[in-house]
């Protein structure tokens, strides 16, 4: 078994914080801007919610997602932290992350953190370009980035990442590039690095449907390229099609989520997989609250992962690392589709020993189309799992 | 039994929409033969679709009572008859059984081509024509032109034609004493051996084949031995009866009446529209006049885009056949679109028609490749073979010749826009031939053009040209040898046979650079380069390649996304599987009928 694989026994869990001081025209995640008078009470859901849940633990990782964590009080965060830690437990040594804007954080903040448990964070940085921030309705300029990943490393944060944002349309080649010295610059332990994607129903798609332009494909394609080449001679390794690390700084409630493990999730609009089952919150703030608040399930939907589904959805998650997936029933039914063997000759999969790589990770939804059409081999049984052998 | 002479068949020839379905509505009416209570609109277009395009496609046949001026009741036996020029046979057959007709004329729009072509056949078959105006009601009514156009085409004074409105009934019982004074008895003889024409037929689930007929000469009695002189089958006459309109069987139909008949015929082509009935036992030396096989036109192959349906298109295939006697079809299988059939039509709305009912009513869905024509192909030893699909085409050094069809062309337009309809008959290889002068404003032009450049995208170009004034009708014109050559289109080095078309030499550089280039924009980007050529023989003629995709692909994925990317990747699945898989590459369907757009581009 791979190390990455190794995380599918780990306890994970995510914690949605929906709140921001502005939403962002290209974001559809769950999020409201202008309800800070309804922090407190969400965060009282929040643990009502947690102690609600069975109790499963120790856990090995927690992620604050969001919305804008870091505009919450710390006081806030530590304090659903620690509902977290009295009901499943915290394994030692556990990763607690979460996800911060530049302009929220200060040395103060991060040591304050810090003394909560945290020991990883995220910063939406997304540009280093002062255009394209103001294109992307970010509140914060380049300089700020630089001070507050200086600021969590003063304060002993233990491993910080940053995330960027590439082919936004007012981004040029020499814009990007820079961006990209920046970062290596500041000299975070992690680097995600995605395509602008012009989601339905944002502000973003309804300027695009009004004429203004779209990001670009080749464009975008030439500037993850670029991307690839410069983190790799600045000492990170590619470990997703987004993600880039220091040898030991993957964020393993991620790697727990391609590994097919299982996390808890808690709040509006947050997505959990355990025991075998796919489930969701409610996504609207009011409606959660009301569920929760009422002492019921705040769960919306549920689509259980059973038999053959179990395969492909180990694919799925799996294919996005550069570790890929170990062979199995689904790798060997995917390597003998014609799908499969067009996506072979194209060079976009190979296997690399006994484990199925996309070498191409820009046409990863090309494998993941084939992945998902695929059917059991004839006289395929499902291997008995250490869950349902008693 | 009627005497003769009170009897009076007759057809209503008009152009689309000039209220021919109303004016029987309304005649039905007159007559009683349906209550005004029972009355939905347009009783006799009972398919969906002519219903949908305001179009007749199968004749139906109705006989009414009417008491004339002079006291006397009189059987008025309406023959409708088909409005497109595809389905000229059986126009020519409906007018066969009549001795009128009556021409039916929109105040506003005036004569038609199509109008004028039918109107010409009845001429022809020695029908009396009676003209009338319609909808005189409409604000833009001229009927003061119109008489003109039509006193100029017919002869006579344009104050004696009559003037009505269908839709609020004005001038319908004058219109119905022309008809009483104006169209002549049946002229048959009631002694002679049996002679009835089938001018129609259609399949009834539960009764089988039931024809119409009209009796010429002779008595036609139930339960009757007859002979179908054409095929030589003999039948039992099981049912014959009238149409009130609903069947009422009767005991015999006489010379010069107009009925049905049922013998049990399971099998529509079995009894063909033109045949002549007679007795068995005492038949007529000579059939009646005019029979003949409907020849199909325009062939196109049509394809189930899930390769399981073939099975369901051949039976959807069977059961319009049913139905329709004209349609024919063989299986072809392509190694682009895999099993299919190739299907023949009478002509382009025939075409239409049955591939929108095997969509509609037989929900399938279909991939047709462009239209092509006939050809004749000449092989060196002097042997002809007629070839249907472009694939079929020998190499032009295995041939000595290929004779491509014609039509003659009538297109009435108003006279400012002469200029370019000679110009678009000219790029179509056409011959420019008569023109004559309806009116001060109406021209007719005539001309000779090979089928193959007007069976897509002539009639929209001439529409467009003439901001939709002008109409056009057509009819075989013989064949004649041309300079012809096939284009291949090569997908990443691989002919593909579906996208083979024959087209005139001169013209070959032309399409084959219209098609790359269509087809360049139409397939999506791929795994790896895809080009895409046009050849003659082994000699290209065009390039273009569409380049490999380079980014498709998910930015995030996290824990929350997993069910929604796979839902949204599934989603995307599903668009593909419209998608033909053509060696290696995914070619969409709008693809295969690309070459048919190939000519918007001019």
């Amino acid at each position: 078994m791979s190390s990455v694989d190794t995380h599918v026994d780990a306890r994970s869990a995510y914690v949605h914080i929906p709140f921001c001081s502005l939403v962002c025209p290209y974001c559809d995640f769950a999020v409201v801007a202008g309800a800070d008078h309804m922090i407190d009470r969400y965060a009282d859901a929040l643990a009502s919610e947690i102690r609600m849940s069975p109790t499963w633990g120790p856990l090995d990782s927690v992620y604050f997602g969001g919305g804008t964590p870091s505009h919450v009080p710390p006081s806030v965060l530590g304090r659903i932290l620690s509902t977290l830690e009295s009901h499943h437990g915290l394994r030692a040594g556990a990763e607690i992350s979460l996800e911060a804007n530049p302009e929220d954080f200060s040395e103060d903040r991060a040591v304050e953190l810090s003394r909560y448990g945290f020991n990883r964070v995220s910063f939406g940085a997304q540009s280093f370009d002062g255009a394209v921030l103001e294109a992307l309705g970010r509140r914060h300029g380049p300089e700020q980035i630089m001070t507050s990943v200086a600021a969590a490393r003063s304060a002993g944060m233990p491993s910080v990442s940053v995330d960027l944002i590439f082919g936004t349309p007012l981004e040029t080649d020499q814009s990007w590039d820079q961006s990209l010295q920046k970062v290596i610059e500041a000299s975070p332990d992690h680097v995600s690095c995605y395509a602008l994607t012009v989601e339905p129903g944002t502000p973003l798609n309804r300027a695009v449907i009004a004429g203004a332009s779209a990001p670009d494909p080749d464009v975008q394609a030439d500037r993850y390229e670029m991307a690839e080449a410069s983190l790799e001679v600045a000492g990170y390794h590619r470990y997703e099609v987004s993600n880039w690390c220091r040898p030991g700084h993957e964020c393993r409630y991620n790697l727990t989520v391609w590994a097919q493990g299982q996390y808890e999730a808690y709040g509006n609009g947050a997505h959990r997989f355990k025991d075998g089952v796919r489930s969701r919150n409610l996504r609207r703030l009011d409606a959660y609250l009301s569920e929760v608040e009422a002492g019921r399930s705040p769960i919306a939907g549920a689509e259980p992962v059973t038999g053959w589904d179990t395969e492909i959805d180990r694919l799925f998650v799996g294919l996005r690392r550069s570790a890929g997936v170990s062979d199995g029933p689904g790798v060997q039914s995917l390597i003998g589709s014609p799908e499969g063997r067009l996506l072979h000759e194209a060079g976009v999969i190979e296997m690399s020993g006994d484990r199925l790589v996309v070498r191409r990770p820009l046409l990863t939804d090309e494998v993941h189309r084939a992945v998902l059409g695929l059917e059991a081999p004839p006289g395929w049984v499902e291997r008995p799992t250490a869950d349902n052998v008693c | 039994m009627t005497t003769q002479a009170r009897i009076r068949n007759f057809s209503i020839i008009a152009h689309i929409d000039h209220g021919k379905s109303t004016l029987a509505d309304r005649l039905l009416e007159r007559t009683g033969a349906v209550s005004e209570r029972d009355m939905r609109e347009q009783v006799l277009d009972t398919m969906d679709l002519e219903r949908e395009r305001g179009i007749t496609i199968k004749a139906q046949t109705v006989r009414l009572l009417h008491v004339g001026e002079d006291g006397g009741e009189y059987v008025l036996n309406l023959i409708d008859t088909p409005g497109h020029v595809d389905f000229s046979y059986e126009v020519s057959r409906s007018l066969a059984a009549c001795e009128g007709a009556l021409l039916l004329i929109d105040a506003a729009q005036g004569v038609q081509a199509q109008t004028l072509a039918n109107a010409y056949l009845a001429i022809d078959a020695g029908l009396e024509v009676i003209p009338a105006i319609n909808k005189i009601d409409l604000v833009a009514a001229d009927p003061e032109r119109v008489a003109g156009e039509i006193g100029n085409i017919l002869g006579g004074s344009p104050d004696d034609i009559v003037r009505i409105s269908a839709k609020t009934g004005v001038g319908v019982d004058e219109l119905l004493q022309r008809l009483v004074e104006q169209v002549p008895p049946p002229a048959g003889d009631p002694k002679a051996p049996l002679r009835a024409l089938v001018f129609d037929s259609y399949y009834d689930a539960y009764r089988g084949v039931v024809c119409y007929i009209r009796v010429v000469d002779g008595r036609l009695a139930s339960g009757q031995r007859i002979r179908l002189m054409a095929t030589g089958e003999s039948h039992d006459a099981s049912e014959i009866g009238v149409l009130t309109p609903s069947a009422k069987p009767v005991a015999d139909l006489e010379a010069g009446e107009v009925g049905y008949l049922i013998t049990g015929v399971k099998e529509i082509d079995r009894i063909k529209v033109g045949d002549t009935l007679t007795d068995a036992i005492r038949p007529a030396t000579d059939p009646l006049p005019g029979y003949s096989e409907p020849k199909p036109m325009v062939f196109s192959g049509l394809f189930p885009t899930d390769g399981d349906d073939f099975e369901r298109l051949r039976e959807a295939l069977e059961k319009l056949r049913l139905n329709d006697a004209s349609l024919v079809y063989e299986p072809e299988s392509s190694r682009a679109l895999g099993f299919g059939f190739r299907c023949g039509f009478l002509g382009l709305l025939h075409m239409e028609i049955v591939r929108e009912r095997l969509e509609r009513e037989y929900d399938l869905d279909l991939v047709a490749t462009a239209p092509s024509v006939a050809y004749r192909v000449t092989m060196p030893n002097g042997s002809v073979r007629e070839i249907k699909s472009p694939q079929d085409l020998p190499d032009s050094g295995s041939l000595a010749g290929v004779a491509e069809p014609y039509v003659k062309i009538m297109i009435l337009s108003p006279t400012e826009f002469v200029g370019p309809i000679m110009e678009l008959v000219t790029i179509h290889r056409g011959e420019i031939g008569n023109m004559s002068y309806l009116g001060p404003e109406r021209v007719e032009l005539d001309c000779e053009i090979p089928l193959a450049e007007i069976v897509f995208g002539f009639f929209d170009q001439l529409k467009s040209r003439t901001r939709g004034y002008a109409s056009l009708d057509y009819e075989p014109a013989g064949y004649r040898e041309a300079d012809l050559v096939k284009v291949d289109i090569l997908l990443n080095g691989q002919p593909v046979d579906a996208f083979s078309a024959i087209v005139h030499k001169d013209k070959a550089q032309e399409y084959g650079k219209s098609m790359t280039t269509r087809l360049r924009s139409l397939i999506p980007r791929q795994l790896f380069d895809v080009p895409i050529q046009a050849a003659i023989g082994g000699r290209m003629i065009s390039r273009e390649t569409v380049k490999a995709k380079r980014k498709d692909v998910i930015a995030k994925c996290y824990g929350g996304d997993v069910t929604r990317k796979k839902k949204l990747l599934q989603k995307q699945k599903e668009g593909k599987k419209r998608m033909k898989m053509v060696g290696s590459v995914e070619v969409p369907q709008e693809a295969f009928v690309a070459a048919l757009r190939v000519d918007d581009d001019q």
